[in-house]
């Protein structure tokens, strides 16, 4: 037994290490490997070509969402290309001949795969997590140990259930108080790398703390996990508590009986000791944090929406030059307000803001209000049972009526592998994590924003502080 | 996977801050279900008009630098989406090396399996090299990743650091999933200590 303080991820680590090399490279053991259609085909054909099987069927989930249509009449097959049809199709051949966990676009648990995971209670605290995504530091506001891993590694975890891995730094993103009204997990997460820098997690796991954090619901925690990877760290951690706990607790996969009990003695040992060594530490107070919006073509490219679009002189060395192409990309103009842009779409979904909570917040802005005439909105769960839910509790009247298309779940326009796409020169206000060029369509202008601000956004059809459209509500 | 010993070639300047994954290869080629033939997309949109016409201006579409197969790039290479179709697409048009000031950690992690060598270079010497690049085709650079160097066309040498592992298995093209089923006893026994352990995973 080791008595040195140690951090919330030195302890996973610790209790995954398989090997460990004179060099430091370990093989890491890992609890549950979650597959989608887009970074699994060439890994099952490299496991058919050497004669190799899947090492842990039982531990393995895969579900088609990125290229899976999100309209009502997607069992039509003439709704998807030939090509996502071919890798819809290599999954559900993959998942039958290796025996693994499936749930198939007809299955209502079908949805975008981090918030499957979760829901089905595969995601558990103190768990090693990875898929071929990067995304998969959602998983993370468990407390368990998420990551994003190439085709060549999804591969190997098939293979041999373990990952070769180096052990990252530790960094600890502290939020102190609590957020003001109108200011979510989205603000965050997207501030922390307004702060940080899409680099600044390079090589280290992040764990984030503070009275801000542990006030957050599970929907939230995971919002914020969810983009460590554009912060540039591949996973972030929220130690476990009672809300996780209470997540867990009763979901299909989760244990059971005298298990539960076993499992929730181990998950009340994972946080970091006091006085264990961070190697970064980043503190923001949470009464800082205002509604924000991205101006850029990157997820650091950040402003709250009182702001004003920023001039290439404001920055230094090779951002000079990518803010100039931002801006044009954008078709923005130094010293505009961020509240005189125009949008022309809407879309509240993705891994990173298609949960249920996010949907109850996008409905209270909307509710008995219209979308601004002209404008193209769309809402699309993260799962078929989101979906249902948000039925159930009347959400989805809310968007129907403010003139939202209701749509099936799945990736949809967060990166427009589907038929969810932007054309050149849409302007978009999203609730997804990528402002890239061409993220969401060729020549498609993307503002990241929180769910409660895409609404706002809806209603007037310009970016909106949503504290001016809350009202009374507040 | 093909090994990486030395290299000797034309070096494409591409000093853009944050190039991700996305710009590398958007999504609408990664509906393939194999490895190859991505090449002709790699960087499809800044490279091609929206009707598949080539952007002069764009440094692989110059003449200089179509044959190119080291890319000097600016920082934070290959930030955002974990696509393994990122380095594939690299590797089918021809780029063997690239070198940064830094790299987005999954994107590092991929080039390794695929024969690929990412070099972290501190911004002095990527400053160097960007010069060096600027010059054309007849200013090749080489990389020895045996000597862990760097050298330009007017023969400055810099040294690079590169992980042991790492190193090994480029330089004998290794496969990783061969190597760690030699160590299929070790997992055994890790699963037979976790069954009792952390029974409910």
């Amino acid at each position: 037994m080791t008595t040195a303080k140690r951090t919330l991820y030195d302890k996973i680590w610790d209790d995954h290490v398989v090997h460990q090399a004179d060099d430091g490279t370990c093989l890491l053991y890992i609890d549950r490997h979650l597959v989608h259609e887009v970074t699994s085909p060439q890994a099952f054909e490299g496991l058919r070509m050497t004669g190799r099987k899947v090492r842990a069927p039982e531990k393995t989930i895969a579900v088609p969402d990125h290229n899976v249509p999100t309209t009502l009449d997607r069992a039509n097959a003439a709704t998807m290309t030939e090509d996502s049809r071919i890798q819809v199709a290599a999954l559900d051949k993959n998942a039958k001949d290796f025996g693994i966990n499936y749930y198939p676009v007809s299955d209502v648990r079908q949805g975008i795969v981090h918030i499957v995971g979760p829901e089905q209670g595969w995601t558990l605290p103190g768990m090693t997590v990875v898929c071929g995504d990067s995304h998969t530091a959602t998983h993370g506001a468990f407390g368990a140990l998420a990551h994003g891993i190439g085709t060549s590694e999804v591969e190997h975890v098939l293979a041999t259930q373990t990952l070769i891995q180096r052990k990252g730094k530790n960094m600890k993103v502290e939020i102190t108080g609590s957020l003001r009204p109108g200011v979510t997990a989205k603000d965050i997460t997207l501030s922390v790398i307004g702060e940080t820098g899409t680099a600044g997690g390079t090589g280290y796991v992040i764990e984030y703390c503070g009275q801000a954090i542990r006030e957050l619901s599970m929907e939230g925690r995971m919002t914020v996990c969810n983009m460590a990877i554009e912060g540039g760290a591949r996973a972030g951690l929220i130690a476990p508590d009672e809300k996780t706990f209470a997540y867990v607790m009763g979901r299909p996969h989760a244990p059971k009986g005298a298990k539960w009990e076993a499992a929730l003695a181990y998950w009340k040992t994972l946080f970091t000791d006091e006085g264990a060594h961070f190697d970064k530490v980043v503190t923001i107070k949470g009464e800082d944090i205002a509604p924000v919006v991205t101006w850029g073509t990157s997820p650091e490219d950040v402003l709250p929406i009182t702001g004003t679009v920023p001039s290439p002189d404001d920055f230094t060395g090779g951002k000079v030059e990518a803010v100039k192409r931002s801006l044009e990309y954008m078709g923005l103009t130094p010293g505009q307000k961020l509240t005189d842009i125009k949008i022309d779409t809407v879309f509240i979904g993705s891994c990173t803001n298609g949960r249920i909570e996010d949907l109850r917040a996008a409905a209270a802005i909307l509710k008995g209000k219209k979308k601004k005439d002209g404008l193209r909105a769309m809402v699309v769960p993260g799962s078929g049972l989101v979906r249902a839910q948000a039925e159930e509790e009347g959400l989805a009247q809310i968007f129907i009526d403010a003139g939202f298309e209701w749509r099936l779940a799945g990736c949809s326009m967060c990166l427009a592998m589907n038929p969810d796409q932007l054309q050149p020169g849409e302007r978009c206000a999203a609730t997804s994590n990528r402002n890239f060029e061409g993220r969401q369509g060729r020549g498609g202008r993307t503002h990241l924003l929180s769910p409660a601000m895409a609404a706002a956004a809806a209603i007037t059809g310009h970016l909106t502080d949503v504290r001016d459209v809350m009202g009374e509500t507040v | 996977m093909q090994k990486f010993t030395t290299l000797t070639g034309i070096a494409a300047p591409m000093p853009l801050v944050n190039i991700d994954t996305d710009m590398i290869i958007p999504k609408q080629f990664l509906k393939t279900i194999q490895r190859s033939g991505l090449g002709k997309n790699l960087f499809d949109e800044m490279r091609y008009t929206q009707d598949g016409a080539e952007i002069p201006d764009f440094v692989l579409n110059q003449p200089a630098y179509r044959k190119a197969e080291i890319l000097v790039a600016g920082d934070n290479f290959g930030c955002g989406s974990s696509r393994e179709h990122a380095p594939w697409a690299l590797l089918d048009f021809g780029i063997r090396c690239v070198i940064s000031t830094s790299f987005a950690d999954i994107f590092f992690n991929n080039c390794f399996k695929n024969g690929i060598l990412p070099i972290v270079m501190p911004q002095e010497v990527v400053d160097v090299l960007m010069a060096d690049a600027r010059k054309g085709a007849n200013a090749r650079i080489t990389v020895d990743l045996e000597g862990q160097t760097v050298t330009t066309s007017d023969g400055q040498v810099f040294g690079f650091e590169v992980d042991s592992h790492r190193k090994h298995c480029l330089i004998n093209g290794l496969d990783d999933i061969g190597l760690t089923l030699e160590k299929a006893a070790s997992i055994d026994a890790y699963e037979a200590k976790a069954a009792t352990t952390r029974p409910w995973a």
